[in-house]
């Protein structure tokens, strides 16, 4: 059985990194939370958002439950959550959701503390205690079964569907035999597919949850009365050769592989540990679709792009991989697999194992290319009002 | 790579398809052999304008509103007649999916 080494953490789950997350309620707070992370050990991680101060009551709850989640993930040692304390979204509402995974958690408000200033010395000060803590945690061997395995992707082009994305999806199916938990999302992004995902439904209560958040997904484009041509494939997928929204859709889902769907989750909710190829339903904006898998619990992320990305996440390593060999080379700092050795004739299962095995020493504690360079992309995905009014039966 | 890759330069995934997609910039001119390819009436295809990498090439006649296949799947419909070797893109295939634009002018 493979297995890799990380820091167990007191509700069981393994962590693959050892951050002290500063998560911000609100948009206001949110640089506040980025200067103490700046201030304090290299470890920390701030993840600013734009939500802001009062929100609808679903978004609200969305926002909480993304930032309760990241803060709950294995890979955060410790948490310290910043409002500016006239937030609807209390600090210690958050805190309190993170604490019962029994990590420390520390609350700060920006009013309490006296101002921006202030408030970014106190933050330094209780962040860098916080440290001190987690660095007591030494890593672990823990097996392959334990592994959330995340993967997105983002900047399609032909080559996504023809090789990065079946070979990752035949790194899903390695992970989900050795016993642990594969997710991907995108919801938009099932539509022209989702006959296949619902024929690979575990039972009829997930195929039929499926099915009916495919059809809420593209029931807005109706209820906007949009055509989601402009937008899907996006001007970038179609230079690089995709025509349709199924086309793309049809390429997309390979990524997951090829077992059964276990089961379907909301945005940012629980995936399962040893959980089997799980969906979320998720927007198709990668950060914000990546922030919400990472709430969930994954500790890895894949991302598979064909025409470039950047993207990297400040709480789980992403692991960039390409189909495109032209990107590969032009991209070649921010990549850290080439796919594209599938069309130069590479099976898939060769490429596979080797994103597997990229998985493993990753969450080893090998660095990926955006963790390298600090690049680091943190958004939780808004509810808008015309998805508020049809989550209240009130669509037009 | 699933699927067969015909002339080193152009990958059919299913018998069942009717575009490939260009694994090379390909020009205008070239033959594309697809004997091998079950679902092909012909022998080869020659290309009639360039295909540039990752985008696709008709291997078959599609009268408008045919379904055009890549996987196996439907991946859209043609919207203008499309001959054997023609480029197969945004202007000439159309998404059945996703069109409120469509659906909001039946309501």
């Amino acid at each position: 059985m493979p297995e890799f080494t990380g820091y167990r953490r007191d509700d069981g789950r393994i962590g693959v990194r050892n951050r002290v997350a500063v998560l911000p309620t609100s948009v206001t707070a949110s640089p506040i939370a980025e200067a103490i992370a700046a201030e304090a050990d290299a470890s920390v991680r701030a993840t600013p958002h734009q939500m802001g101060t009062s929100q609808p009551e679903r978004a609200r709850e969305q926002t909480e439950r993304t930032l309760a989640g990241t803060g709950r993930n294995p890979n955060v040692g410790a948490a310290l959550v910043v409002e500016l304390g006239t937030e609807t979204i209390d600090a210690d509402d958050v805190a309190d959701r993170i604490a019962r995974s029994g990590k420390p958690v520390e609350t700060l408000s920006i009013r309490a503390a006296g101002g921006t200033r202030a408030a970014v010395d106190r933050g330094a000060e209780v962040a860098g205690d916080l440290v001190d803590e987690v660095e007591a945690a030494r890593r672990e061997t823990a097996d392959a079964s334990e592994l959330v395995f995340a993967v997105e992707c983002g900047g399609s082009d032909a080559t996504s569907g023809i090789a990065a994305n079946p070979a990752v999806g035949e790194a899903c199916d390695r992970l989900v035999e050795d016993g642990g938990t594969a997710c991907f999302s995108e919801t938009p992004e099932f539509i022209g597919a989702e006959h296949i995902l619902a024929e690979r439904c575990a039972d009829d209560e997930v195929r039929e949850r499926l099915l009916e958040r495919v059809d809420a997904r593209e029931d807005m484009a109706a209820l906007m009365g949009v055509d989601m041509r402009g937008a899907q494939p996006s001007p970038g997928n179609q230079e690089g050769g995709l025509t349709t929204i199924e086309e793309k859709s049809l390429g997309a889902i390979s990524k997951g592989g090829t077992t059964p769907v276990r089961g379907i989750v909301d945005y940012a909710d629980d995936l399962p540990v040893g959980g089997g190829l799980v969906l979320m339903d998720t927007p198709g904006y990668d950060v914000e679709s990546v922030t919400g898998k990472v709430a969930g619990g994954a500790q890895v992320v894949a991302f598979t792009t064909g025409r470039g990305s950047t993207t990297g996440n400040p709480i789980a390593p992403v692991i960039k991989v390409t189909g495109n060999p032209a990107t590969w080379d032009e991209m070649a700092s921010n990549m850290d697999v080439n796919a594209g050795t599938v069309i130069e004739g590479d099976s898939l299962s060769t490429v596979g194992d080797r994103i597997y095995d990229t998985l493993l020493s990753v969450a080893d504690g090998k660095r990926t290319a955006a963790e390298r360079r600090r690049l680091e992309e943190f958004a939780i995905n808004e509810i808008q009002p015309n998805e508020l009014a049809e989550l209240r039966g009130e669509a037009a | 790579m699933k699927g067969a890759v015909i002339d080193d330069v152009a990958l059919v995934m299913t018998d069942d398809d009717t575009v490939a997609t260009a694994l090379a910039d390909l020009e205008a001119g070239r033959d594309l052999s697809v004997d091998g390819v079950d679902g092909c009436e012909r022998d080869s295809v020659t290309l009639r304008e360039d295909v540039p990498f990752g985008h696709k090439v008709a291997l078959t006649a599609m009268a408008p509103g045919d379904p055009v296949y890549k996987y196996g799947e439907v991946i859209g419909e043609a919207a203008a007649a499309i001959d054997p070797g023609e480029w197969v893109h945004t202007h000439n295939c159309e998404s059945r999916r996703g069109r409120g634009d469509v659906q909001e002018g039946e309501a």
